[in-house]
This record gives structure tokens, sequence and C-alpha cells, in this order.
């Protein structure tokens, strides 16, 4: 194994250089950008003031098929969430992640929804998220695995809900990944999401809920 | 605008408006009328026309094969042919295309002739793009042309030389003709030199889905800035038995269009 | 995988006559063309981020030792196993070993380029190994036994009817008399066979768009959500990638990410990008145990330093696919390798070679359309006549073609040998065509007249003999350079 390691890199070398290793510049070059990992052109589409990107958000969110629901605090989120769950006719049963911001929700105030948390199993019909940002650019939600978020609730529920914080709703990926370099090392799995599920692999004709989620639905929380 | 129409060599600007004509092979062979049609839009426009004797190719057709070469070989006759014009111009978007930039990457290994080979290619121009963007010509007084037409916009010309916007500019001075465009006016028509006899039966494909896209826009005429394009084209639409005629754009802008178009029978 | 790329000629006569194929093909003239249009002109700064995008891939391919090893040390130390493989076989024999290790039967699969490159599916085959495509397409041609037609799309060669009759004979414990008409009642079958099958894998193997040196992480672009059931459900994860996916930052992924969605399907961002780094966290309520990172070469360092290198830059979104005639014409099979279309041809004589590849470069009409949308700007046309040039030198292709080639162009270099050809030619061609302005069958041109008519030269000589004539009756003005 080592042996075709250093067969490649020297075949690289031999390409790039003749065989030598790169000088100490290029490496000093190398590890300067890695450090400084510095931005490039950003879209000036989210040159905007934070309303206009909540606008551009929902925009580009529903622009590719996603719903958003809006709740002035998150004392809303389960009646948005219930109405939700009425309005597509599902049964009042939802796996939630194990997050305090979620759990901490008053979801005693609807009696007849069952809340489970957990990583999600075959058969569950609902999985409900916290998003660590929200992304205008075009309307993409970053997730994130951890302790608090079970990254199978993203992908085996037929319906995805997702909590986004307004204060989590930032311009450009380049913001998301501050704010996720800001938490520390990177976690096993960073979700960037945009829309449900969708093939086109059959006659090129759109269809949403391919092996994913059918339905992505977002929570909009104003206040926190 | 008259001043740039006004002919001949008496005009106190001549001497800088000196053009050598490059021919092409196609031409020469297959339809001398686009070259004299040229030069009367050329003329007309003030130029004093040059045919140097000693051109024959640009030598795409071995470059293109990968004859590298004999690329070369032809390349330094017709660098050498054309040395003392200000100007060159052909036309074609294909053989033009083919000097202004793959001379200088001919010759990427020779820093004598990469120089000459870049300095003929600063100075080289494709008939439309040389009338519109260099000599600011912006109608060339055709006669009236009353058909509606059509444009396949060749591959080169458009995509190389950003031929697009040059030859509907004086067309759209043109009396009493009409331009409905095709459905993708860019989409290669399956000429590609030699590749149209290399691999017959894809260029059928895409001819033959070019021809169809030309009739289907009712025209009488389709016009483009190549020869290679418009005999594929033109055999195609013959084959099919469509009674569009074909021609070069230049007959049509220097009132030459009497002519039988390419293709047609002159009996 | 053995490749019929020299048989493309034989490949191309067989689509072309094949109706089924054309209708699919255009779906995808209709469909691709115009939503990358329309995202190409949603954003402004599109023509300035294939810039900044092509600086940032050929910065890291000049560095590329040094960002492998950058990526490695950060993979290793997050707790993904990192394999370096040479070739194709070394890379199915490391991944095998891994499945056999954990005792694995059923392996589902992501969407990947280079497995298929490297014919992963028949190795654990042939292994006793049950690998699963979870991709809709990928599942499709997995169950028909071919290649993908193309790298995005992989069974845009196929009509729903064909694909109903692929479901219809696979899955046999289903009712016979289901309907399966509609693309809606297909994607359902599939989705409820492949999710038994995703809930049963024991690894999950996906391929990397991207791996991420400063934080050693691999990146997965898909729609589908299949690529993630893939790497989430089971116990292990394997991602295999080519040396060229490595890319220095997170914003520089970012960056390209702008572009390969917009330029593969016209979205602005693919539903599902997803960032991998190292296996599962203790206190992770799920995910994989085990993460491994197999890095495969297989004739891509060979490529650096060469007139090809640039197709290392390729970041596999189809665009220069969906808009190549060719391509459109004849469909990917002909090909007879996994990357079809221009960057094929590009590509494709530098991993299998150019004997067998050397059809590939050549059939290109060098409209130039590739490169023009082509989001890494990469030169195909050129890269394409770089192979030209070296099967040329290498005596490839038919021999009555290039000694043609030679003959025309030792006339060429002589003007009043070739004036002498070209009236010639321009007689007999009149003479054939008989007063008709054009022929029916001419000799040595049976490519040109099997499909359409030759226009005959027009009456009065050739221009030069024209020009001359003119120029002795005019006395000469305008003659400058005559006679040189």
């Amino acid at each position: 194994m080592n042996r075709a390691r250093r067969d490649i890199l020297d075949g690289i070398r031999r390409g790039l250089r003749g065989g030598r290793a790169p000088d100490p510049e290029m490496l000093a070059a190398v590890d300067e950008r890695l450090a400084r990992h510095p931005r490039d052109l950003i879209p000036a589409r989210v040159d905007l003031p934070p309303d206009r990107l909540v606008t551009l958000f929902m925009e580009k969110a529903e622009a590719m098929a996603a719903t958003v629901g809006r709740v002035a605090d998150v004392s809303g989120i389960p009646g948005d969430i219930a109405a939700y769950l009425a309005g597509h006719n599902l049964p009042p049963e939802i796996k939630i992640a194990p997050d305090p911001a979620l759990t901490g929700l008053p979801w005693e105030s609807r009696p007849t929804l069952t809340v489970k948390s957990g990583a999600a199993q075959d058969g569950d019909v609902v999985g409900v998220a916290m998003a660590l940002a929200g992304i205008a650019e075009t309307g993409t939600l970053m997730l994130h695995s951890g302790r608090h978020g079970p990254t199978t609730l993203n992908f085996l529920p037929d319906n995805h809900i997702v909590v986004l914080r307004r204060s989590a709703i930032v311009g450009p990926y380049e913001d998301a990944w501050d704010r996720v370099r800001a938490a520390g090392a990177l976690p096993r799995t960073v979700n960037l999401i945009t829309g449900p599920s969708r093939t086109g692999d059959i006659e090129q004709t759109i269809q949403l809920g391919a092996h994913g989620p059918r339905r992505l639905h977002i929570v909009l929380v104003d206040g926190d | 605008m008259n001043e740039q129409r006004r002919t001949g060599s008496a005009d106190s600007t001549a001497g800088s408006r000196h053009v050598g004509f490059f021919v092409t092979c196609l031409v020469d062979l297959f339809r001398p009328s686009v070259g004299f049609a040229a030069i009367a839009l050329l003329e007309k426009a003030g130029c004093r026309v040059a045919v140097p004797n000693a051109q024959v190719c640009c030598g795409q057709p071995a470059y293109n094969a990968g004859d590298r070469r004999d690329a070369q070989a032809i390349a330094r006759n017709v660098i050498a042919a054309f040395e003392t014009f200000p100007y060159v111009v052909a036309p074609s978007g294909s053989c033009t295309g083919m000097i202004r930039e793959h001379y200088p990457k001919l010759f990427a290994e020779d820093p004598d002739m990469r120089g000459r080979a870049e300095d003929l290619a600063g100075r080289t121009w494709e008939l439309m793009s040389f009338l519109v963007d260099v000599l600011g010509v912006t109608d060339t007084d055709a006669p009236a042309f009353p058909r509606k037409v059509t444009y396949h916009d060749s591959c080169s010309g458009y995509r190389e030389l950003g031929i697009k916007a040059q030859p509907r500019l004086l067309l759209a001075g043109v009396p009493e003709m009409e331009l409905a465009e095709i459905s993708q006016p860019e989409v290669c028509c399956g000429f590609g030199g030699t590749f149209c006899v290399k691999y017959p039966d894809i260029s059928n494909k895409m001819v033959t889905d070019k021809a169809e896209d030309i009739a289907g826009t009712g025209a009488g005429t389709v016009l483009g800035g190549d020869l290679g394009c418009l005999l594929n084209i033109a055999g195609k639409l013959k084959r099919m038995g469509a009674t569009v005629e074909a021609r070069h754009v230049a007959e049509v802008l220097a009132g030459m269009a009497d002519r039988p178009g390419i293709g047609d029978s002159e009996g | 995988m053995q490749p019929t790329s020299h048989a493309f000629v034989e490949n191309a006569r067989d689509a072309l006559a094949n109706p089924k194929l054309h209708r699919a093909l255009l779906n995808m003239k209709a469909g691709f063309q115009g939503k990358r249009a329309k995202a190409v002109a949603g954003l402004p700064e599109f023509e300035q981020l294939r810039e900044r995008a092509k600086a940032v891939k050929d910065h890291t391919l000049a560095h590329l030792d040094t960002y492998l090893e950058r990526f490695e040390a950060k993979a290793t130390a997050s707790g993904a196993q990192v394999h370096w493989a040479r070739t194709g076989e070394e890379a199915c024999d490391i991944i095998h070993g891994i499945c056999q290790r954990r005792g694995a039967q059923t392996v589902t699969k992501g969407k990947s380029m280079v497995a298929e490159e490297i014919g992963l599916n028949a190795y654990l085959e042939a292994r006793g190994l049950n690998p699963v495509e979870t991709d809709l397409g990928e599942y499709i041609i997995q169950l028909r036994h071919e290649l993908p037609s193309h790298i995005i799309a992989p069974a845009i060669h196929l009509n729903k009817e064909e694909v109903a009759d692929a479901f219809y004979d696979a899955h046999k414990d289903l009712p016979p008399d289901r309907p399966l008409s509609e693309p809606r009642e297909l994607l359902e079958e599939a989705r409820g066979v492949l999710r038994r099958i995703f809930l049963a894998s024991e690894v999950g193997i996906t391929g990397a768009n991207f791996m991420i040196a400063e934080t050693g992480t691999t990146v997965i672009v898909t729609n589908e959500g299949n690529g993630d059931l893939t790497q989430v459900l089971p116990k292990v994860h394997v991602a295999v990638a080519s040396i060229d996916k490595v890319i220095p930052t997170l914003e520089d992924a970012t960056l390209i990410l702008r572009l390969l969605a917009r330029s593969a399907t016209g979205q602005e961002q693919s539903t599902y990008t997803t960032f991998s780094t190292g296996p599962r966290r203790h206190d992770d309520p799920d995910g994989p145990e085990e993460f491994h990172i197999v890095i495969v070469d297989n004739g891509r360092s060979a490529l650096l330093g060469t007139e090809a290198q640039e197709t290392l830059r390729c970041i596999r979104c189809g665009a220069c696919i969906n808009h190549c005639p060719i391509y459109a014409a004849v469909g990917g099979h002909s090909y007879g390798w996994v990357v079809p279309g221009p960057i094929g041809a590009a590509l494709d004589p530098g991993l299998i070679g150019l004997a067998e590849a050397h059809h590939l470069p050549n059939a290109s009409s060098f409209c130039g359309r590739c490169e023009s949308v082509c989001p890494m700007k990469i030169p195909l046309p050129s890269i394409m006549r770089h192979w030209r040039n070296a099967g040329f030198e290498a005596g490839l292709g038919a021999p009555s073609f290039r000694y043609g080639i030679r003959g025309w162009a030792w006339a060429a270099r002589r003007p009043w040998l070739y004036r002498v050809g070209a009236r010639l030619g321009r007689w007999s061609l009149r003479l054939l065509a008989r007063g008709k302005g054009r022929l029916t069958a001419a000799p040595l041109a049976n490519g040109w007249t099997k499909w359409r008519d030759l226009p005959a030269p027009q009456a009065g000589g050739t221009f030069h003999d024209q020009w001359r004539a003119r120029q002795r009756g005019a006395g000469g003005p305008g003659g400058a350079g005559a006679g040189a």
C-alpha cells in the first residue's frame, strides 16, 4: 500500500517537475492557502440587508419545491408542524432530532401528536431536524451531524421538516462555512440540502421524491 | 459612411486599406462568384484588393488530420504570400480561424516563425467581421433581395471569431428581405472539413437535422459565411428534394445573387 | 471493463439506425441545454467564476502531490482510513478486502464514474458479493448489464418502456400485471425495491466529487438522496476517488459548486451536497463506524505535464456531452467506454490508450461548442487535436486517409501544381454533373454522395484563372503581389 502511495506521488512529481519534490516555497504556498482558506468571488446577489436575505432565501427554497412556514417564535413550531401534518393527511407522529432546541419545545400543547426523538428508523414518516444555517444564495439548508443531529432523519422519512432560525440565515455559502468552523472540527457529516429529493433519470422528466424525502418543509422562526 | 463606400485607389486612405485577399480552396474550386462578391464589397468599402498568386490552402485539412508537419509547411507558404499586406481578408470563418487562432499554435516551438504567424494572425480578418468591425460599414447598399432567408452561423466564425451580429447587421440593410432564424443557428451542420467524409454517417445525421431546421423556417434561401458548410447544407437540401437555395452571404450583400444557388442547375 | 472504442464506427452505425435511441436523445436537447442556458443567464458572475475555477484547479494540479499528502493527513487525523491504488485492479482489490473483512454480502453503491471505470461491480460480483447501484439511472443500466451512456444521466438512452421491461424482468416477486407505464410508477417501484436493499446493506460505496485537503473531507453531490442513504446506513462507508478530485479548501469547493449544477442540470444547486469527514463520532446517533477513502490513479498521473493535463480539471458535469452534436447523433455507448462525448474524446485515449480510442478524438467536427460550455474551460478540441497529432505520428487511422492527406498536402505546397489540380478537378466534376448543377455520385467521394448531393463547380473557371484573366484584360490594376 505504501508502495502504491509512493509510486503515485512519484508519478505526479515526474509529470509536474521532472521528479523533483516540491521546494519549500511551494509547500509554504500550499500550507498558507490551507490555513487562510481565502474566499473567492462571491455572487453579488447576496449583497443584501438581513431582511432581504430572508426573502431571497424563501424565494429560492420555494423555487426548488420546498415549502416554508413562518412562525413568530419557537412556541409556534409545534403548531406549524401539526398544521403541515394535517394539510398532507399524515399520521400525527414525528421523529425529532435529540436536540434540546427541539426536545424542549412545548409539544404538550399538541396532545394528539406523538413525538419521539433519535435517529430515524425504517417506517418513520416525518423527521424533524435543526438547521445550522440557511443559505440565501440558493435557498439551501445546512445541517450537520453530532450528538444532537442524526443524519438519517434527513434522508429516511418521506417528509423532512427543518427548523431554521431567522438569525441563522446567511447570504453566501462562505458565511455558513465560517459558522461551521466556529463550532470546532468538522463533524462527520455536513449536509447542504436544497429542496426535496428528485430525479430526472427516466426520460428527463423531473420527479420529486426519488430515494430521499418526498417533501421538504422549512419552519422559519423569526424570534429566538 | 459614404467615404467608407468610396471605391478605387484614389482614396487617400487606400494605402492603409490594402487588402490581400485569401480566396480559400473551396471558393477557388466550387464558387468563384463568392470571391468576386467579396472583392466587390471590399472595393466598395474603399479597399485596394490584391490576390497573391502564391496562395493555396490554409492547411487546415492537414492540421485537423494530425499531420502537423505538412500543416506547418503549408502555413509557411501562406505566411510568406501575405507578408506585405496590412490586412488579409478571407470569405470564410473557418480558414480565417485557422490563420488567426491556430497558426501561432502551429509554430509554438519556433520563435521566429511564431512571431511571423502571430503577426499575420493579427492582420487577418473574416470578411463580415472586417467590413463591420474594422471598416465600420453598416450598410452595403445592396439591391433588393425579395425573399425570406435564414442564416447558418458556422462554428469557427461564431465560436472562434465571434461572428454573429455582423452579417445580420449588414443583411438588415438589404431591401425587401426577411430574415427568419432557425431554431439552433449555431449548432454544427456536420461538415467539419474531412470529418464529413471520415465519419459520413454521423455527419449525415447532423446535416439532416440542420436541413430540416432550415426547411422548417419556410425560408427560400439559406445564407452563411462559409462555403464548406454551405456545400454540405445545399447538398443535403438537394438530396432531400427541398427547394431552399443556399448562398454565401457576400453574394446577396454585393448584389451578385443572380447566379444559380449552390448546387442548382445553370441550364 | 473491456472498451469497444476501437469499434466506434460500427457502434455509431448501429446507434444511428436505432430510432428508439434518437427519441430518447431528443429529451436531452430539450432538457439540459435550455436549463443550463437559463441558469447561466441567472448568474451574472458565471463567466468570471469559470476563470476563477480554472485558476484554482490549475493551482491544485500544479501542487497535486502536496495537496494529496495534506488531504491524507487530515483525513487520517479525523479517523478515516486512506488507501492508495495505482490501478483499477488495485482499487477493486482494496475495496473487496474491506467488504470481505466485514463479511459483507450486500453492498450498496452511490453513482461513481471512477467505480465504473475500474469495473468495480464486475469485480465484486465475480467474488460472490452483491453490489447494487442505487442511483435510479445506474440501477436501470445495472439491470440491463450496460455501461452508463452519459456521466450524469446514465440511462438517457432509454425510453420508459425499456425501463419497464427491465423492471418486469428483474422484480419477479411483484405482481406481473402491475402498471409500469409512467415514470412515476417506475420511480415508485425502484424506490420500494431499493429501500429494502439500503436497509440491508453492509457496506456503502460512493464516489467523491471533491476531496478537500484543508479538512480531509470527501464530498458527494446528488439529487436523489441515494448517495446519502448509501453512506449513512451501513456500518462501513467507502469513498473511491481519483487523484484529480482533490481541492484545497471548503471555499474552493464552494466556488466550483457554483458552476457544477448549473452546468449539469441547470439547477442553481443540486439537492444534496454532502461533506463527510471521518467516521461517526463516539456520541453520534448514526453514521458508519468505518470510513475508508480509496485514492485511485489509474493512468492520470501520466497525463500531468502533457497536453492532456487539462482534462484533469474536469468536474464531470456533462455540459460538453449535453451540447455535443456528435453525441446527440450517436449516443454514449458508441464511444465504447465509460466516459463518452467530448470529455471522453479528450480523456479516454490517455486512460485506455490511443490505439484503442483513436477514433474518439477524430470523430469531431471541431465545432467547439463543448469548450464554450465547459465550466472549467478545458480546451477540449485542442486536446483532441493533440491526440490526432499523436495518432498520425503513430500511423493510426485508415491508410487511405493518411496517404490522401499527405498527397494533398504535397500538392498544396506547390501553387502551380495545385492550380492544375484544381482545374482538372473542376473540369471532371462539371463533366460528371452534366449540367445539373450537382452530382449524386462521384469517384472518391462516396462518403459524401452516399447521403447528399455534391454541388458542381460554377461555370467559368477557377477563381484564380478568372481573376488572372480579368487582371490581364484590365491591364493589371490591383494586381500587386500577383505572380509572386
